[in-house]
């Protein structure tokens, strides 16, 4: 027992309240992880019954319209979700209020920035 | 961080050990966990060796004996001793459950017991679930109405209303599900824990009950909630063979069709 706090049990469980948030989180990332299921399955059967393998008809294959849309979507829904993902694991496991802070606001940006830089490339590939 | 090692002073150490004083054919050994908060040691593991043959059958039959018969020190929580009062809630062989409901010959070797996980131990198998209750009375268990009725006049229910508190008015409050689950081991500071959540999901759901959107309200929290990832620990261990889990994803689908 922490004999400088002298705080009711009950206030203690109320804590600051409720901050009536977290449904679209829990939403959001169910979404993401429906969308990825057919996505990842056409991108390992496509890539796996591609004729050639090399580097120039990879480029070709990721230039078809369809592909780079498909894979757009997949890169926004995959990093979105993991973003989701790692917060929920940070939440559970880091008790320290600042560390936890700075490591949702880290990886937040850090999902944002590949992102960018993954639509950067394929747009660079197919446009 | 969460914690994964225990800290230095909550390791067990072997404690004594206590055979079977006649010639028994028929004996089990418990291994039961021992602290006491009015010495400075570790915790220990004493061992009793029990003749079956004047035992219970139950493991709640068992602790009783060895504390009249053994060591009387040894202290635990129990009243009822058939499942209603859920005061013997205790870990049994690595599972919480009620020592007066479960059979010793359930188990085929050694018997360990432990208090339930991650809460501060008072004594022997005495935890101290202050903060368990806390969170119970915050999610205000009662009937809330605005509306008035005459004294003459009862809230009417159907057989169909009635029906869906089957399965969640019956939690004892045993604990055993809060204590078996990880989210709420890590944390039980802000999770409300599934025996909180299966008894605001009773209200919730009960047709008599005027504060459906406050309760929804009060609950909807990345960490009073959320922190529920279906691990199912609760529902396994429930020695009233309820669904917490279930009762939290009712909640949760709540949540998403108030918002659709």
């Amino acid at each position: 027992m922490d004999k400088n706090n002298l705080q009711s049990d009950l206030a203690q469980s109320k804590g600051r309240g409720s901050t009536n948030d977290g449904t679209l989180h829990f939403l959001q990332q169910r979404i993401t992880a429906l969308a990825l299921i057919p996505l990842v399955f056409w991108l390992c059967l496509s890539l796996t019954f591609l004729p050639e393998t090399d580097y120039f008809s990879l480029i070709s294959w990721i230039q078809e319209p369809i592909n780079s849309i498909l894979l757009v979507v997949m890169l926004i829904a995959g990093f979105y979700h993991l973003q989701l993902g790692l917060q929920v694991i940070i939440e559970d496991y880091v008790s320290s209020d600042s560390i936890k802070l700075m490591s949702i606001i880290f990886i937040k940006l850090m999902c944002i920035f590949l992102t960018v830089a993954g639509l950067y490339s394929l747009m660079k590939i197919s446009l | 961080m969460a914690e994964f090692t225990l800290p230095k002073n909550s390791k067990i150490s072997q404690g004594k050990m206590i055979r079977c004083s006649e010639e028994c054919t028929n004996s089990r050994m418990f291994h039961i966990y021992r602290y006491d908060p009015e010495k400075d040691d570790n915790p220990s593991l004493d061992s009793f060796e029990l003749n079956m043959d004047n035992c219970g059958p139950m493991i709640l039959d068992a602790v009783l004996k060895i504390k009249a018969e053994l060591d009387s020190s040894l202290s635990l929580r129990r009243s009822c001793r058939e499942g209603i009062c859920g005061s013997c809630a205790m870990n049994i062989n690595g599972q919480n459950t009620l020592a007066c409901t479960r059979a010793i010959n359930d188990y085929s070797a050694d018997i360990y017991i432990y208090p339930l996980p991650h809460q501060p131990v008072i004594k022997d198998l005495v935890s101290d679930l202050s903060h368990f209750y806390a969170q119970h009375a915050a999610i205000e268990p009662w009937m809330k109405t605005d509306s008035t009725v005459s004294s003459d006049q009862e809230r009417l229910q159907s057989v169909t209303e009635r029906g869906k508190l089957d399965g969640l008015y019956e939690c004892v409050m045993c604990a055993c599900c809060s204590t078996s689950c990880p989210s709420y081991w890590w944390n039980s500071d802000r999770y409300l824990g599934p025996a909180a959540l299966l008894t605001a999901y009773r209200w919730i759901s009960d047709s008599r009950d005027e504060a459906t959107g406050e309760r929804l309200d009060e609950l909807e929290d990345p960490f009073k909630l959320y922190r529920c990832h279906t691990i199912m620990n609760c529902t396994d261990v429930c020695p009233k063979d309820l669904n917490p889990a279930k009762a939290i994803a009712e909640i949760k689908k709540l949540m998403v069709k108030r918002k659709i």
